[in-house]
C-alpha cells in the first residue's frame, strides 16, 4: 500500500532582489496511514512554508515552481481550485501556530465550525451544530453545549487551540498538519494538547505531520522525523533510530543542545553560528558554514541522499564518505539496535 | 457603562468649550463689532447709526471679561446663548435664526442623505471587488484611477459638469432649488453625482486598505485552511471584520448630514444649511456663523458617541466603560 502524502521535488520560491528563492527546496518526504511524521527545524527553515505549499496555500509573490503532492495517490498540485478547496478541510487539515489569532474575532466559535462542516457536507444549521457540540466535547472543551456560543476572545489559549483542532476534525480529514500547536501555549496546557492530539491520532487514524521545532515533543509523538534546514531536509529517520543514532552534523547539534539529553550540569553546546537567510544561501551544503566537519567539497555542490539504515536516509559527505572508506553503510538487511 | 458615559460627557463639553473659544478668538482677531455693524448697515451710515446697532445688537461692551465686568461682556455673552441654545437673530438681515436653521435643514438633507447613502453604496462594492482582484491589473487600475480622482479639485468636478450637463446637453439646470417633489431631482441630481464622484477616490483607497489589511489576517488563512471560496471570505470574514475600521469613517459622518455641504450648496444655489454658513462667513454675520459652529461641534460630538455605540454592536470585543 502506498503512503497517505507522497511528496516529490517540492520546490517553493519567493522572489528576492531580482530572483527566484526556494524557500522550500526539493523536499521528498511520505506520511504513511496512520503515522505521525516530525518535521523538525529552527525558526525560518521553511517549516510552515512547507505546510502552506501542501496546502496549496502559499501567500502571494511566492509560488510552488516544482514538485508533487500526492494524496493516497491524487495530485494535488494539478488539481483545479474548486476541487483543491474540497481537499482542504476533509482530506488535509490543518491547525496553526497562534490560536490568539487563527479564529475570526466577531464570529461565534460554535459558527466557525459549523461553517466548516457545512461546507464539506451537506446537513442542516441545527445538525451541524449538534455535530459541533460533539466535537467540542471530543477535543475536551468543557460545558461545550454553552461553548459554542463563546466568541474567540472569551477563551483561552488552550481553549481556542481545541476550538481550531474541533474545527480541522470536522470534516474527518485524512492527514491533520499540525503547525507547531502548542508553542505559543503554557507547559501544562502544551502537554495537554498534545496528549490530545495524540488520542484522537489513535480514535481516528488519521496521519499527522506534526511541525516542531522541540525535539521533546518529536520524541513523545513521532513515528518518524523529517529534519528540515535551510529549506532542504537534511535527514530523514524513524524516532528511535534518529534519537539514538543520528547521522547528519545538524540533527547531532540539535539533540547535543536538548536539555534532556545533555549531561546534566552541563553547558549546552548550542551549535555555533547563525542559520543563513534564504537570500545568500551558499551553493553547496547550506549548513556548511557553522559545520565543524565540513570539506572542500561541501561547499561546492549539494550532497546527495544515502541510505543509512531502515527508512535513515542522509545528506551529507562527511557521512557518505565514511561509509565508503570503512564499509560500513547500511546496505539492506536490520541493523544492530534497531 | 455608567463610567463611559461620564468619559465621553465630559470629553465633549471639552471639545465643545474649546470649539466656541476658538471661533470667538480667531473671529474678532480678523474682524471687529464695527466691522460687523457695517456690513450690516451699509458703508454710508453715520457713525451714531453704528453706535445705536452695535448697543442692540450687545456689540458694544468688552470682549472680555476684565475687572468691573466679569459678567457683562462679549465672551460670557456668547457662552450663554450658545449654551442655552438662546441663538437669536442675524446680524445681517434679523431674520430669526431658528427659523432660518428649520427652513434649510429641508434641502440641505434632501441633498446630503442621498449623497451618503449613494456614496456608501458605490464605494464599498466597488473598494471590495478591487480587494478581491488584488495584485492584478484590475487592482492597480483601480487604484490608479482613485488617485487620479483624489487629485482633481472638487470646484474642476463642479465647473466641468455644470458646463457639460447644463450648458452642452441641457439635461439639468445648472443650479437653483425648487422643493416640489415632481422637480426636486432635476435639481439634486447634477450636485450629488459630483459630490460622490469627489468622495469615491479617497473612499475606495480607505477602503481598499482596510480589507487588504483583514485579508492578510491569521483567521482568513484559517478559513482557507477549512476549505472556504474566496467570494465567500471576502464577504463573509474580511467584510465583517473591516466593518470596524469602516465604521469609523461612516458613522462619524451621519450627524454632518445635518449641516449640510458648504460648497455644494453655494455652487449649485440650494439654500440649505451649507449655503446659510458661507453666506454667515462672507457677511460677517457672526451670530449666525457661530450658531452653524456650534452646531456642528455638537454633532462631531454625537458622532464620536455613535461610532463608539456602533463598535459595541459589531465587535464583541468592544465593552462601553
Ligand atoms: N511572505 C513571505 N515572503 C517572503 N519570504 C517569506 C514569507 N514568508 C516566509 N518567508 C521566508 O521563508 C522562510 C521560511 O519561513 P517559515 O515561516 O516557513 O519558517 P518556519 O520554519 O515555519 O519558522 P518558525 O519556526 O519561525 O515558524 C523564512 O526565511 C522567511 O523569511
Ligand atoms: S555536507 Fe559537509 S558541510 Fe554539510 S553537513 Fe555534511 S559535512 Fe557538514
Ligand atoms: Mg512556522
Amino acid at each position: 500500500m502506498t503512503a497517505l502524502l507522497q511528496v516529490a521535488g517540492l520546490t517553493t520560491c519567493f522572489p528576492m532582489s531580482q530572483k527566484n528563492v526556494p524557500i522550500v527546496d526539493a523536499l521528498d518526504f511520505e506520511v504513511g496511514r496512520g503515522e505521525v511524521l516530525a518535521l523538525v527545524g529552527e525558526s525560518g527553515s521553511g517549516k510552515s512554508m512547507t505546510a502552506l505549499s501542501l496546502m496549496r496555500l502559499v501567500p502571494k509573490p511566492g509560488r510552488i515552481t516544482a514538485g508533487s503532492v500526492r494524496l493516497d495517490g491524487q495530485e494535488l498540485l494539478d488539481l483545479s481550485v474548486r476541487s483543491m478547496r474540497s481537499v482542504r478541510g476533509s482530506g488535509v487539515a490543518m491547525i496553526f501556530q497562534e490560536p490568539m489569532t487563527s479564529l475570526n474575532p466577531v464570529i461565534r466559535v460554535g459558527e466557525q465550525v459549523v461553517e466548516a462542516i457545512r461546507l464539506h457536507e451537506r446537513v442542516s444549521r441545527g445538525a451541524a451544530l449538534d455535530r459541533c457540540r460533539e466535537l467540542f466535547e471530543q477535543v475536551g472543551i468543557p460545558d461545550a453545549a454553552e461553548r459554542v456560543n463563546a466568541y474567540p476572545h472569551q477563551l483561552s489559549g488552550g481553549l481556542k487551540q481545541r476550538v481550531m483542532i474541533a474545527m480541522a476534525l470536522s470534516a474527518r480529514p485524512r492527514l491533520l498538519i499540525a503547525d507547531e500547536p502548542t508553542t505559543a501555549l503554557d507547559v501544562t496546557v502544551q502537554a495537554q494538547i498534545l496528549r490530545l492530539l495524540q488520542e484522537l491520532q489513535e480514535e481516528t487514524g488519521m496521519s499527522i505531520l506534526l511541525i516542531t521545532h522541540d525535539l521533546g515533543i518529536v520524541n513523545e509523538l513521532a513515528d518518524r522525523v523529517a529534519v528540515l534546514y535551510a529549506g532542504r531536509i537534511v535527514e530523514t529517520a524513524p524516532r528511535t533510530a534518529l534519537f539514538k543514532t543520528p547521522k547528519h552534523p545538524y540533527t547531532q547539534g540539535l539533540l547535543r543542545s536538548m536539555p534532556a539529553l545533555a549531561p546534566s550540569g552541563e553547558r549546552l553546546p548550542e551549535i555555533p553560528g547563525m542559520v543563513p537567510s534564504p537570500s545568500d544561501w551558499p551553493l553547496g551544503c547550506r549548513f556548511a558554514s557553522r559545520c565543524a566537519r565540513a570539506m572542500d567539497q561541501c561547499s561546492q555542490s549539494l550532497p546527495e541522499f544515502t541510505d543509512q539504515g531502515p527508512r535513515h536516509t542522509v545528506a551529507c559527505y562527511a557521512v557518505s564518505q565514511a561509509d565508503s572508506q570503512s564499509g560500513h553503510g547500511w546496505a539492506g538487511g536490520t541493523p544492530e539496535g534497531l | 457603562m455608567g463610567a463611559y458615559v461620564i468619559r465621553r460627557l465630559s470629553y465633549g463639553a471639552v471639545v465643545v468649550f474649546g470649539v466656541l473659544f476658538l471661533l470667538f478668538i480667531l473671529f474678532f482677531a480678523v474682524t471687529s463689532p464695527d466691522d460687523i455693524a457695517r456690513k450690516a448697515l451699509g458703508e454710508r451710515v453715520p457713525p451714531a447709526v453704528v453706535e445705536q446697532w452695535k448697543v442692540n445688537h450687545g456689540y458694544d461692551k468688552p470682549l472680555f471679561p476684565a475687572p468691573g465686568h466679569w459678567a457683562d461682556n462679549m465672551l460670557v455673552e456668547h457662552y450663554r446663548r450658545m449654551l442655552t441654545f438662546d441663538f437669536g437673530r442675524s446680524d445681517a438681515d434679523d431674520t430669526p435664526i431658528l427659523e432660518r436653521i428649520r427652513k434649510g435643514m429641508g434641502p440641505s438633507l434632501a441633498l446630503t442623505i442621498p449623497l451618503f447613502v449613494l456614496s456608501v453604496l458605490v464605494a464599498i462594492p466597488l473598494s471590495l471587488l478591487v480587494a478581491f482582484f488584488r495584485e492584478t491589473y484590475i487592482d492597480r487600475a483601480g487604484v490608479i484611477l482613485a488617485v487620479l480622482a483624489m487629485s482633481v479639485s472638487v470646484l474642476l468636478y463642479i465647473i466641468g459638469a455644470q458646463y457639460l450637463v447644463g450648458k452642452v446637453l441641457h439635461w439639468f439646470p445648472i443650479s437653483g432649488f425648487d422643493s416640489d417633489p415632481r422637480v426636486i431631482v432635476r435639481f439634486l441630481a447634477l450636485p450629488i453625482m459630483i459630490g460622490v464622484a469627489n468622495g469615491l477616490g479617497g473612499d475606495i483607497r480607505f477602503y481598499r486598505t482596510v480589507f487588504l489589511e483583514e485579508s492578510n489576517t491569521d483567521y482568513v488563512r484559517t478559513a482557507r485552511a477549512k476549505g472556504c471560496g474566496e467570494i465567500r471570505i471576502m464577504s463573509r470574514h474580511v467584510f465583517r471584520n473591516s466593518l470596524i475600521p469602516l465604521l469609523t469613517r461612516i458613522v462619524v459622518a451621519i450627524p454632518f448630514l445635518f449641516t449640510g455641504s458648504l460648497l455644494l450648496e453655494s455652487f449649485f444655489g440650494i439654500p440649505g444649511l451649507g449655503a446659510i454658513t458661507v453666506d454667515a462667513i462672507q457677511g460677517n454675520d457672526f451670530s449666525v456663523l457661530r450658531t452653524m459652529v456650534y452646531i456642528g461641534s455638537l454633532l462631531f460630538v454625537v458622532g464620536q458617541i455613535l461610532t463608539d455605540l456602533s463598535y459595541a454592536l459589531v465587535d464583541p470585543r468592544v465593552r462601553l466603560e
